[in-house]
This record gives C-alpha cells, structure tokens and sequence, in this order.
C-alpha cells in the first residue's frame, strides 16, 4: 500500500517548494570541494560557509512563510525512492514548526561554527577536507530533522553518523582519533540496530514508513508492539545522543578538531535522539512504560555525566559529560511526555547556543595554549584573553543555570514538570535532576577557576593571545544567545506556542511544589555547588600534575564510573573470546575437515598408485589371476 | 585313442606359454610364449571340432591365427622400436609408464 502522502494534503506552495535547496546546497558544497581536490584549496572554506549561510537564509525564509499558514505544516513530494513489492517509500520533505526550530538551529549554529573554522583551521594542510565533511554533516542533519519518514530519517541518521566518523578521525594520523572514531562508529551502529528494527516492526506492522501513516495508524497496534517500538527507538536515539548505556563514545570523540566538538557532538547531532523522541510523540504517547524507561535513562545519564564532569582535566572531555548529562536533562523532559516535549526541546535549543559558545571559547583557549587540553596547565587567562572569557563566562552562567539566563528557564521548566508527575518516581528523578543541576555548577566553575583564575601555570614557551575576529565574532554571538534565548523561547515567544501544531494545546499543569519554591531551590544548589568548588579548587593552589592519592569516589569519577571498564569485560572481552573461539573452531573444525579429507584420498591414492610398478608381467600376473578368476566362477557355477 | 590327450597336450602347451610370458625377460620370447598359448588353444578348438563333428572351431581356429599374424606385425615392430631407442628387447626397461 502507499504512503499517505501529507504532500497530498498540505502541499508546500511558495517558497517552501524549495525547501529541499536546504539540504542540496551544503550537499553541493561537500561535493564540489571533495571532488573539486586540491584545486579549490584557495576558496573552499569559503564555499563551505557560503552554502551553509545561504542554507540559513532559505531556512530563515521558509520558518517565516511557514509561520503565515494556517496549518503551519508543509509538504514536499520528491520522488520515489525505494518502489519494491508493498514497500514503497516515498522522498520527501516535511517542514512543520518541529523541523523549522532544528533548521534553524543547524544551520544558524552551523553558519557560525563555520565562520569560527574558517579561523581555526586556517593553518591546517586539510582544512578543504574540513569543510567538506562540515558541509557534508549539515546536510546529513537537514535530511534527518526534514525527512517525512523514518527511512529519510534513517538515511540522515546514518549520514551524520559518517560524518562524525569522518570529522573525528579528521586528524587520523593519531592514534588516539582513529580509535576514538572507531569506538564512536561501532556504539552508533549498537545504537542504529535499534532504529532499524523499530523502522523493520513499523513496516510489517503497519506496512508504512511515512510519519503520517506510522503516526495515523500506531493507535490500532497491540500495547506490547507500541512499547517495542518506543524501546527499539530509544535504543537509537541512546546511540546517537550518548545515553546510557551507550555515553562512552562521546567524551572520547573530542579528538577531533573543536569546532566538530562544539556543532556535532555539542549542538546538533547528539541531540538527534531527541528529536528522534519528540518526533516519534505519538508512538510514546501510547506506552507508558516506554516513557518511563526514557526517563529512568535520562536521569541515569545526566547523573552519570555530572559526575564525570567533575573529576576530568581536559577542558573539552568536562564539557562533553557536560553535554552527556545536559542531553540527559532533555531525554528526562520528552520521557514525561506531553508536558516535557517543549520543556526539553527548548533545552535543547538554548543547550545549542551555550554549548556551542562554550566549545568555541575551549578551542579559542586550546588555540591561545598551543592546543594545551589539560586545565592544569591553564590558569590566570581571563586578562590575556577577555572576549574569550566574557563570552566563555555568559556560556558558563548559563549553563549552570545563573538566575534569568537560558539554562534557568529551561532547566527549571524540566524540573518542574518532573516534580508534576506528583508520584516517587516523579520525586526521585526530580531529586536527581537537582542534584545534577549542583555538580553542574561544581564542574562548571571548577572549570572556570581552573582555567581563567589562579596562578599561571603554563608551559614554557605558550605566550596567549587572543583569537582573530574572525573566531570572536561567532562566539560573541552565541554568548547573546545563551543570554537570551531561555528567556524568549520560555517566556517571550514560548516555544510552546509554536510547536502547538505537532504537540498540542499546552495543557495546564498542576504544580505539586510551587514553581517559585523549585527555582529557589535549583538557584541554592547552583550556589552551593559554585561555592564548593571555589572551597575545593578555586582558593588552593592547583597541582600541575592530577594527585594520585585520591578517594575510591574521585578514581570512579576519574574513569568515567568505569563505563568503558564495564564495556570492555561485558561486551568486548566476551566477544574476543568468541571470535577467538570461532577462529579457532574454523582453522581446526571446518578447515580440518576440508583438509583432513583432501589429505586422506590424497595420500591414499599416492599409496595406491605405488601398485602400478610398469612392468609387463606384474599386468601379465593380473590378467592371468583375473581369467583364472572367471574360469572358477564360470565352473562354480555351472557345476553347482 | 582319445580326445582327452590333445588337450592334456594344450593344457601343458598353455602353461608352458603362460610361465613363459610371465617369467622372461626377453621380449621375443615373451612373444613367442604368447603365440604358443595362442596356438594351444587353437589346438583345443580343432580338437572339440572334431570331436563334435562339426567346422565351426575350425574356422574359430583360422580366425585365431589371421589375429595371431596381424598381432605379429604389430607386436614386433614395438619390439623392434624400443629395441632400437632403448638397445635393449627386455621387457624390464620398458617400464616408463606407471605412477
């Protein structure tokens, strides 16, 4: 059966018709500056951005049309992709206010991110290379947020999977990036299992791919396929986002250039997992247990991250558990449901300009310290490099939730409807939120003293400058972001508002613990945490060399509570062993087998031939024996 | 007097030919051995044509001996070939075709 094309009901008309130049031109850029070679050297990270800005604009554009239409939902038909049997999966693109947020999102922080490489690789031999795969992912990413299907989504999903793959191991003569692509590469596909069955169990269930017909018809399947779906869905988006069990690839996949940090494994693509959750509402509307294992791992994870965070000395690994646990938050916020999407979808929104400017200011710092990664060897920088501590220190406010700056408002939005539910579960993933709203603060400022406050502790030899403006222009722009997007997307434009058309009506919530009575609490938290790590950090002296003698509590901490120690003895080691032993049972077994038979007729036939000696008579004696033979039987029996 | 002696004779003339071909070397007599058991059974044919009175192990015979001639031929031109290559008519040294 075919797809229900919303293209057939909410055909795009204008210049949302176009909206597939979106994805063409980044997808154009990467092309011609891949296939293009050294010849495009000169103007290649010129026509990187360019496509990308030009991609924004579009966007821009289309989220402004689309906000006039009545529906505010558009489709675009393109062509038939796969045709076989009963599947037949349509290409198409679906802009609705969901989609709009994460292209603008992308393509916004990846104008930026852009503008910030075109400085930060400016002396790197591969920076055509760079922006070819930078290009290549905002594509990828665009046809996964613009998809009307699963497969589309797929297709993207799998996509910015490459992409990471390829912007990671950028630097692949080192070691440490070639393996931690490979680890990021083999915990997506873990996690890409699951999307893949969930998209295999939508098709023989509801013999569609298309969101509307999966969305339409996910009511009428069995409670138990629905919660099979939702499970198979969050493994993926597990995968993707670096949820637990599958946060190890993340931190690791800093070894790639920082810009890559701060759009792909920050702001964009790890948040996949939630759109892929928001996206799928409908499917988790139907399954509260689904939902409540969302939750559970959100939770799990944002603790898990906090902790982490706050025993790491390299400045990107703390803000990529920083990122663990900030998606954590989000996955919390769309597993309560109906009234956690927008909350956890604004985080995401505002995580993107924070994170992002938080990331850009580490690599303006790395930048400045010769790409120093260890805060031991920082200190003392907020004087040499001001614009990038300002904007580094608005990233930081927000984040750890400084009173009316992005992460407040949104943060305390998920805290809040967690608190909602009203029931211990609520009680405890609330409780555990704010716990990791204080260790936020604690890394966080930690961080920050370690790395602009106390004493000096470069190498010899680093003398710090400030970035060209080039690299500070897009940092001071994401810093007016973290500042004020909390505060527009939840009270100026709430975002609720906007995404009424694919979520809802915003129902009313009934407060169990008054909203201000849990601002009040997060903003002491906050302060408590602040404060600890000035008592542990920021007013001593800090060791050049991390202490050896430590508790079993930092040691865990230190080696992220053994999650790639938990991995290796549960997953690899076991799994060497099988290969081993399969190895073994084909060399021996099958191969014994094969061999062991040649050998056998070989060497009989061998031993066999040593009968033919070639002398006349030994034939002779044969034939004679033979006729002697038949005569005796001829007699046998005729005298019998 | 009886049947029985001429094929007492063939049997004897049969054996002798066959320990002939298989004890000597000499391809000649190896050859010669064969015409014998060759001619010991046409012996036996003649004699059970006479004894049942009838042609038909006669001409069996004459069959037997046009076959013998055309083997001759053949056979002793082998011989004389190897004889000329190798110098030598054993049958011993004409052992090239085995494993």
């Amino acid at each position: 059966m075919a797809d229900v094309l919303p293209a057939e009901r909410l055909a795009a008309s204008g210049l949302l018709t176009w909206s597939w130049l979106l994805i063409a031109l980044p997808l154009a850029g990467a092309a011609v500056l891949l296939l293009g070679g050294r010849r495009t050297d000169r103007w290649g990270h010129l026509l990187g951005t360019a496509t990308v800005v030009a991609s924004f604009l579009i966007g821009l554009l289309c989220t402004f049309q689309l906000a006039g239409l009545e529906e505010r939902s558009a489709g675009v038909d393109l062509f038939t992709f796969i045709s076989a049997g009963s599947l037949d999966v349509r290409a198409g693109l679906l802009y609705d206010p969901l989609s709009a947020i994460f292209v603008l999102l992308i393509t916004g922080v990846g104008s930026l991110i852009h503008i910030y490489s075109i400085g930060y690789m400016a002396h790197d031999p591969g920076r055509r290379r760079f922006f070819a795969y930078l290009n290549l992912f905002i594509a990828a990413m665009l046809l996964l947020v613009l998809g009307n299907s699963f497969v589309a989504l797929y297709v993207g999903w799998e996509g910015v999977g490459l992409a990471s793959y390829l912007l990671i191991a950028f630097w692949y003569t080192r070691p440490a990036a070639a393996t931690a692509a490979k680890k990021a590469f083999v915990m997506n596909r873990v996690g890409d299992v699951g999307l893949a069955l969930a998209i295999f169990l939508m098709f023989s269930q509801l013999g569609t791919t298309s969101f509307e017909g999966v969305f339409g018809g996910v009511g009428s399947l069995a409670g138990g396929t629905v919660t099979a779906m939702g499970l198979l869905l969050l493994l993926g988006a597990c995968g993707k986002s670096g949820q637990f069990p599958l946060q190890a690839w993340l931190p690791d996949a800093m070894e790639g250039p920082t810009p890559v940090s701060a759009l792909i494994h920050a702001a964009t693509m790890v948040t996949a997992g939630v759109y892929l959750i928001a996206r799928s509402a409908p499917i988790y509307d139907l399954t509260e247990t689904a939902r409540t294992v969302v939750m559970c791992i959100g939770a799990l994870t944002l603790l898990i991250g906090a902790i982490a965070g706050c025993a790491y000395d390299d400045i990107k690994k703390v803000l990529a558990y920083s990122t663990v646990s900030q998606i954590g938050y989000m996955f919390l916020a769309v597993g309560l449901g109906p009234v956690g999407y927008v909350a956890g979808l604004a985080h995401l929104l505002a995580h993107g300009f924070f994170k992002a400017g938080l990331f850009l200011g580490a690599g303006s710092v790395m930048h400045a310290m010769n790409d120093q990664v260890d805060m031991r060897r920082y200190g003392g920088l907020w004087n040499k490099l001001p614009v990038t501590f300002v904007t580094f220190g608005l990233g930081y406010l927000a984040l750890i939730g400084f009173p009316f700056l992005s992460g407040y408002w949104t943060k305390d939005a998920i805290v809040e409807a967690t608190f909602d539910r009203g029931d211990t579960l609520g009680y405890a993933l609330g409780g555990i939120a704010v716990l990791a709203a204080g260790l936020t603060a604690f890394y966080m400022t930690r961080l920050m003293f370690m790395t602009f406050f106390g004493r000096r502790r470069w190498e010899e030899g680093v003398h710090p400058h400030e970035a060209p403006s080039v690299m500070t222009l897009p940092m001071v722009v994401l810093a007016i972001g973290s500042v004020g997007a909390g505060f527009a997307l939840v009270q100026a434009f709430p975002l609720s508002d906007w995404l009424e058309p694919v979520f809802g009506e915003p129902e009313e919530a009934e407060h169990v613990i008054a909203p201000l009575t849990i601002g009040a609490v997060l903003v002491a938290v906050m302060v408590i945490g602040a404060f600890l790590a000035w008592l542990f950090v920021g007013r001593r002296e800090v060791p050049v060399t991390a202490p050896v003698r430590v508790s079993p509590v930092t040691r865990a901490a230190r080696k992220a509570l053994y999650a790639d120690t938990i991995n290796e003895s549960l997953f690899m080691r076991p799994g060497q062993w099988l290969t081993r032993a399969l190895v073994f049972f084909d060399n021996r077994g099958v191969d014994g087998a094969v061999n062991g038979l040649a050998a056998t007729l070989g060497g009989s036939s061998s031993r066999l031939g040593r009968t033919q000696t070639g002398f006349v008579r030994t034939y002779a004696l044969g034939m004679l024996g033979g006729a002697v033979l038949v005569a005796g039987a001829l007699l046998a029996v005729t005298a019998g | 007097m009886t049947l029985s002696w001429y094929l007492v004779l063939a049997a004897i003339l049969f054996t002798i030919g066959a320990v002939g071909v298989l004890v000597r070397r000499n391809a000649i007599v190896v050859f010669m051995c064969i015409e014998l058991m060759l001619n010991s059974v046409n012996l036996t044919l003649v004699t059970f044509a006479r004894a049942g009175g009838t042609v038909d192990g006669q001409i069996m015979a004459f069959f037997v001996m046009v076959v013998a001639a055309a083997e001759v031929v053949v056979g002793l031109a082998i011989i004389m070939s190897i004889y000329r290559t190798r110098r030598s008519a054993s049958v011993d040294d004409a052992n090239l075709l085995k494993y």
